[in-house]
């Protein structure tokens, strides 16, 4: 060893001044074994016992109409056909693919909708089983956003920001809140395609990406097939006895290469191979539905037996949950109809209602819907009018970003409420609106963080999820 | 008692450099008011309160603002409790002291004019202090460290040193005979001979081009939803060139930024200005053009001001900075640089030329390019030729202008109608006889209509066959109610092009198809006709007729029409299109035409062959306005081309255009560039810049750990022409460079990140160079240099799961070498980038980015363990140790460790990975099926001549050194 004199860390900052310690040297410093942040903890937590201890994000990409599944707006059918006021239309920017529509005809919902539940909610048809659930949902009828298009909005859902570049929603909590469990990721993504023949817009891995925050806070991405998470299967030849004595012989030389060198990051690669080897067991172990009873796959429904469907990831999510990841997001493409709605979204219905709504019950029956928050929606909503062709049951719609529908339930939130309330068009916000942002700060109290705290210092900035907006909703909360 | 000795020698310490005379305002107050009070009370107008602003020297009242932040009263006390501010007790006293002492200002250390810093002497420092001083980098260091009673660390070991410095200039390690030869060498300069070696290596070029590459948000496809590819890889290829040939730095800023504005700017200089054509394009359908323009210039501005000026302009799109000096406006007068390139905002491009968005150029490509020329000769040639015969036979034209209107001959009904009727079968078949008369027969009229009710279905082929011989048939040309270019759809043999026909109740469709070659039947002949038709809901019958006599009368009721109309009147493209229908009824006329249109495609299949690449342009100026809250539809006031006010003026002789503003950046009075750039190489090289923030050098930013050695650095970049391998030889062959890398744990806790640089610097290889590292030490990998970019292994069905588009969705991997090549030329799609990137934290190339994260995770793990890459990269070393390591399995052991870590095992190293050998030995022995499978991994040949049980073993042993963290390690 050279003969470097010791100093007390803050008289070097002292001597450093305006040279500011790293956030790996703080969390360098503490024990792996600690899960919670140990920066954040006590900074952003404002709640000592959280209501929600994770979050299952059922993210319908390419944009439900909220108004064939939520916004029942029965006096439309007198205006079918008819061209939707310009005073309602306002100054509402069009996209490229109706903006040279000559006309902007009134398309009534070609789907019944039913009331449900002690509190009498209003909900499609489409959607029977997860009205079953209507009296532990909480549906915000006034979600917007600014963006118009797929990829923008999308992101702003996930990030709070529409261009690429910040971290998503469950990196954040991954960041804030790390991990209930060593073997497994702290956020996790799952995607599934629709079954029907419908426009399946792309997505992004920066959705599920930690932006700015350490890689480490970052989705990983879930998948049907060989290697459920990318690289988890050993190569050929490789049995798991050999994988282990391999695994031995690099920690024995990691370790001397440490007592040589005390860098820190040769005790972390050398826990991280050990969560790796983990991982190799739990994930095919979470992944392996064959000891779920046959009344499950009943209750998800017959597509739930497929791997990589989203009635599988549901049973996946609620597999997840059980073991204490932190945030589930699960993507389900497909919802883009800007022609033949009616079928394009009883389709997606057929996909994803009953998989939901038997996620719902999983978690009831094991008392874990208390402290999880499940999440539905997608990126934006659709116009009242038809987009091409409009007859009384066939029609498309459009992206609208001024109101859309989405629901949440469990953890402290309130159930068999509806909230905000839209024109008769359901083309603007007449009372109660939510702003994503405040739908996002709304979340992460009920996670029992404050979202103006959950910070992050970037580019001389201190950046949060919910940018310099936010406000968390009082109304959709438990008493 | 040691405890007390700490504090003792910190006592000293900390009154040296806390309690000095005076109050630094840079160093010590203004990062205090930058952290608490400017958000309020700085730049930012929009956000002042109580109009009081602590970012410049103005008459605010110093007493209260020292009482109020001394204040216990919550009402009163500042910062207040609801801003989410901590100030220390530490930072109030440094505020009190500083307003004491006359509460001054100085300018923004990064704003002020660079120093030209003495070299600290000699003999200033202690005898172990100049042990350490090879270069200046040296002596700033060492003073440095004297200051704070510290010393530097013992040098590394010279096979240490020369695998650090190899992996750090030309991102590959060391070959063994490199290793070896160096520590042979016991010449004075062996260090600066390795140094000059790597900096002329090629590969050099390569390494150096990756950090840039991040910095320029370089990737191979447009980004945002849609994703698709562009072509951008000579501007890649031309940044690699311009690091091997060493070009100054402020040629390669002015090229990069505005190559095209140079007096007669080369092909080059062109390619160059891809730098800035490299942010996202969207081509989402639906988008609005002047949204995603304003986000392109945006883009452009910011990424100019963080690479080159370390500032960040994104605060500034929106509002006035809340931390630095920078108006709103200022980033709209850069805007205005930006702003007049001839672009788009929607990013579909009808030109088809290798889907790139323009302007973009062409390569040079002579062998191609003489290929064009020779086609265009001979393309002109047959124009010419085709002309003339037109010419010849304008009597005969003049005469059936005359006939058309009037001879068309009768179609003659022939054969039975056909009935056919909705079939079980989706697709059903059914057929006529026709007899023909004897004469010519130039072509056919099949009619359909419903019989009882409207009918649709769906009409595939046509097939006309006479005995065993097949009569070709084209579209005809007619006052048929089929359109010609429907028609094809049924006589072009492939089923899956059709017609969607419907007929109503008491109408008829036809269409006509021609043959080919008109018949010339002596006699009465027979000919069979064959529909394939699919989805018929209703009975219909199809009648036939055929035209006889010469096809030239055989035209479409508008050519009949024109020909009707007096010759006065028609235009002139009018007459073409008649001239046209004559002359296609000739068959050398038909030939001519034939042997034009398949040369024009030779010569745009050609010319697709050429690689393009994007550049920027210049068109005149497009008019640019400061937009309101950043939103592109709320212009406010108009602005013209301007840098920011803060910072030296752009000179009197310089073009308001991006000429001028490159100039303007490299010009030896800014205070910015050179600094900030001086310090992103130190970054590549210790892994830690002078400044930590090396994207912010702002008052939100770090301030240098060694302000003197950044501006000496800085100050010796400009002087030396922007000398970037001279930067780079100094900072590799410092002694600073070459410590020890080792230190203890209480020292580690004092200085993790080695800021005060008392070791050597220890870094996680960056993904690229943990993939080239492994192939190259296997023998796989492929030292080509530049092109367009390859596909390595994938994992299956990654793209399926999240793109969209045909021809995007699916990930195919490369071959031979392709999978071999250095992994800054692996296809980069932004919306997947290949997962071992991002696993070892590569950023998505979306946005400029100047600093990579460093994580440590399962994942990284999962991919060294699993990836093929590495498994065939094991297997690869495996066979070197086996070919080349002796016979013994210490000596290939020690080899394969050598190979992968540069140094030879110790003992107990050896030890280890020993018993490992013998054990992996008799486990493949006995099973040697998992021999065979294991190496059966990766595309690359298998020696058929190696032992499968001794090759698995040995790979075993490189697995497990593939993995260590010192393999991945620099």
């Amino acid at each position: 060893m050279t003969t470097n004199r010791v100093l007390n860390i803050d008289q070097l900052r002292n001597c450093l001044t305006g040279i500011r310690p790293s956030r790996r040297q703080f969390l360098g410093s503490v024990a792996l074994a600690s899960l919670m942040n140990p920066e954040l903890h006590g900074k952003a937590l404002v709640q000592p016992t959280p209501k929600a201890k994770r979050v299952i994000w059922l993210t319908q990409a390419g944009a439900p109409s909220q108004l064939e599944l939520f916004d029942y707006k029965p006096g439309l059918e007198e205006q079918f056909d008819k061209d939707l006021p310009d005073s309602v239309r306002g100054e509402q920017r069009l996209t490229g693919m109706t903006s040279g529509q000559k006309r902007f005809p009134v398309a009534p919902s070609a789907i019944k909708f039913q009331q449900h539940g002690q509190s009498g909610m209003w909900l499609s048809e489409l959607l029977p089983y997860t009205a079953k659930f209507a009296d532990d949902i909480c549906l915000i009828k006034t979600l917007h956003t600014e963006a118009i298009n797929h990829d923008p909005a999308m992101t702003l859902l996930q990030t709070g920001h529409q261009f690429g570049g910040r971290p998503a929603f469950g990196a954040w909590v991954s960041y804030g809140l790390g991990s209930e469990n060593t073997d497994l990721p702290a956020f996790v993504a799952m995607i599934s395609r629709p079954s029907g023949p419908t426009n399946a817009q792309p997505l992004h891995e920066r959705m599920w990406g930690s932006g700015f925050l350490p890689s480490k806070f970052q989705g990983v991405r879930f998948s049907s097939g060989k290697d459920p998470v990318l690289y988890l299967s050993n190569p050929p030849g490789i049995t798991e006895s050999r994988r282990r004595a391999m695994l031995d012989d690099v920690a024995n030389l990691n370790a001397i290469a440490y007592s040589e060198l005390h860098d820190p990051e040769i005790q972390a690669r050398i826990d991280q191979y050990e969560m790796a080897y983990r991982m190799q067991s739990a994930v095919p172990e979470l992944a392996d539905l064959s000891n779920e009873s046959s009344y499950v796959f009943e209750n998800y429904g017959p597509e739930s037996k497929k791997p990589g469907t989203y009635a599988a990831n549901c049973i996946l999510a609620r597999r997840l949950a059980e073991r204490g990841v932190r945030f589930i997001q699960l993507y389900h493409r497909g919802w883009d109809q800007h022609n033949d709605l009616p079928k394009g979204i009883r389709s997606q219905c057929y996909d994803t209602d009953q998989p939901t709504a038997a996620l719902l019950f999983d978690l009831k029956q094991r008392g874990m819907l208390d402290d999880t928050l499940v999440i539905w929606g997608g990126e934006f909503g659709r116009t009242v009018y038809s987009q091409g062709v409009l007859t009384r049951d066939n029609y498309g719609r459009d992206h609208h970003p001024r109101c859309y529908s989405v629901w949440m339930a469990g953890a402290g939130v309130r159930g068999g409420f509806v909230y905000g309330e839209t024109d008769d068009f359901s083309y603007n916000i007449v009372r109660d609106a939510v702003h994503i942002h405040d739908l996002n700060a709304t979340a992460l109290h009920l996670l029992g963080i404050d979202h103006t705290r959950l910070t992050y210092r970037f580019q001389g900035r201190d950046y949060r999820l919910t940018d310099v907006h936010g406000n968390v909703v009082k109304e959709l909360l438990n008493a | 008692m040691f405890r007390l000795c700490i504090a003792l020698t910190l006592g000293i310490a900390a009154i040296q450099c806390v309690a000095a005379d005076r109050v630094d305002f840079n160093r010590q107050v203004r990062p205090i008011l930058s952290e608490n009070c400017f958000q309020c009370h700085g730049p930012d107008p929009g956000q002042r309160k109580a109009d009081l602003r602590l970012d410049i020297p103005n008459p605010w009242d110093r007493n209260a603002m020292v009482e109020r932040i001394f204040s216990q009263d919550s009402e009163s006390v500042m910062p207040p409790p609801h801003a989410n501010k901590k100030i220390s007790d530490t930072q109030r006293d440094v505020l009190k002291q500083w307003v004491e002492q006359g509460a001054e200002y100085e300018t923004h250390w990064a704003f002020a004019p660079i120093a030209r810093p003495a070299v600290p002497c000699d003999s200033e420092l202690h005898s172990e202090h100049r042990v350490l001083v090879n270069n200046p980098i040296d002596a700033f260091v060492a003073a440095k460290l004297r200051s704070h009673e510290w010393t530097p660390a013992p040098p590394a070991a010279k096979i240490s040193w020369i695998r650090r410095v190899t992996l750090d200039l030309i991102g590959l390690p060391p070959t063994p005979q490199e290793v070896q030869a160096f520590q042979d060498d016991q010449s004075e300069f062996s260090y600066e001979s390795v140094v000059d070696r790597l900096l002329g290596s090629p590969h050099y070029g390569e390494r150096m081009a990756v950090d840039w590459l991040d910095a320029a948000r370089y990737a191979d496809t447009n980004g945002y939803q849609v994703d698709r590819n562009r072509e951008l890889w000579p501007w890649r290829d031309w940044v690699i060139r311009a690091f091997n040939s060493n070009m100054p730095f402020d040629q390669f800023t002015i090229e990069q930024l505005a190559g095209d504005l140079l007096p007669n700017a080369t092909l080059e200089q062109k390619i160059a200005t891809g730098f800035h054509r490299n942010h996202m394009l969207n081509e989402e359908g639906g988008i609005i053009d002047a949204e995603f323009l304003a986000e392109y210039t945006a883009d452009r501005v910011e990424t100019t001001a963080a690479v080159w000026m370390g500032q960040t302009f994104n605060c500034t799109r929106c509002h006035d900075h809340k931390y630095d000096p920078f108006t709103q406006r200022d980033f709209y007068a850069m805007k205005a640089f930006f702003h007049n390139v001839p672009e788009r905002g929607v990013g579909i491009y009808a030109n088809p030329v290798r889907r790139n968005a323009p302007p973009f150029v062409q390569l040079a490509a002579p062998e191609i390019q003489s290929k064009i020329q020779g086609l265009q000769e001979k393309l002109g040639l047959t124009i010419g030729q085709l002309d003339a015969f037109s010419k010849s036979m304008d009597a005969d034209l003049a005469k059936w202008l005359q006939d058309v209107p009037t001879k068309l001959p009768p179609w003659q009904a022939v054969g039975q109608s056909l009935e056919i009727k909705p079939s079980q079968e989706k697709t059903q078949k059914a057929g006529a006889t026709l007899q023909l008369p004897a004469g010519v027969v130039a072509a056919l009229k099949l009619e359909v209509a419903p019989v009882l009710e409207n009918a649709s279905f769906r009409w595939n082929e046509i097939s006309v066959t006479q005995g065993d011989k097949t009569l070709k048939v084209v579209e005809g040309v007619d006052r048929g109610s089929l359109a010609p270019n429907e028609v094809i759809k049924v006589v072009d043999a492939n089923r899956k092009t059709n017609i969607d026909i419907s007929v109503k109740k008491g109408s008829s469709i036809h269409a006509i198809v021609a043959f080919e070659q008109p018949l010339q039947l002596s006699d009465p002949t027979e000919i069979a006709i064959e529909l394939g038709i699919e989805s018929l809901d209703h009975e219909v019958t199809w009648r036939f007729a055929t035209l006889e006599g010469p096809a030239e009368f055989l035209v479409s009721t508008q050519t009949a029409n024109l020909a009707s109309k007096p010759a006065n009147e028609r235009t002139a493209n009018e007459q073409l299109q008649l001239q046209k229908a004559f002359l296609s009824h000739r068959a050398q006329y038909r030939e001519l035409a034939a042997s034009i249109e398949s040369l024009k495609k030779a010569i745009q299949s050609a010319e697709d062959e050429i690689p393009t690449t994007l550049v920027m342009s210049e068109m005149e100026t497009r008019k640019t306005f400061v937009l309101l809250r950043g939103a592109y539809d709320r212009p406010g006031e108009e602005v013209f081309a301007a840098t920011p006010a803060v910072l030296p003026p752009l000179g009197d002789g310089l073009p308001r255009n991006r000429l001028g503003l490159a100039s303007w950046l490299v010009d030896p009075a800014h205070p910015l560039t050179a600094r900030v750039t001086v310090n992103r190489f130190w970054q590549q090289v210790f892994g830690t810049g002078l400044v930590r923030t090396s994207e912010d050098f702002g008052a939100q930013g770090e301030l240098p750990s060694h302000p003197e050695l950044l501006d000496f650095l800085a100050n010796m970049f400009r002087e030396s022409q922007w000398d970037v391998k001279r930067l780079m030889r100094m900072m590799v062959t410092s002694s600073t460079y070459r410590q020890h890398s080792q230190a203890s744990h209480s020292w580690r806790e004092l200085d993790g990140e080695n800021r005060l640089l008392a070791r050597g610097p220890r870094q996680r290889l960056m993904a690229e160079f943990i993939r080239d590292h492994a192939l190259a030490v296997s023998g796989l990998l492929s030292t080509d240099i530049g092109g367009p970019s390859v596909r390595p292994y994938h994992p299956t069905g990654l793209y399926e799961q999240v793109t969209a588009g045909t021809g995007y969705n699916v990930y195919e991997p490369g071959t031979g070498k392709d999978l071999y090549r250095r992994s800054i030329y692996t296809y980069w799609k932004r919306s997947v980038p290949h997962p071992a990137m991002l696993a070892f934290d590569a950023p998505f190339r979306e946005f400029c980015s100047m600093r990579r994260t460093q994580s440590n995770t399962p994942l990284q793990a999962l991919n060294l363990m699993n990836d093929p890459t590495y498994v065939e990269a094991a297997r690869g070393v495996g066979e070197r140790m086996l070919r080349e390591g002796g016979d013994s399995p210490e000596s290939r052991i020690r080899y394969g460790f050598l190979l992968i870590l540069s140094r030879y095992p110790t003992d107990r190293e050896l030890q280890i990975l020993s018993s490992t050998y013998r054990r992996a030995l008799s486990d493949f022995d006995n099973d040697r099926t998992a021999a065979t499978v294991l190496l059966s991994v990766g595309s690359s040949k298998l020696d058929p001549a190696l032992d499968p049980i001794e090759l698995a073993a040995l790979t075993t042993i490189a697995t497990t050194l593939l993995n260590l963290d010192e393999a991945i390690s620099k």
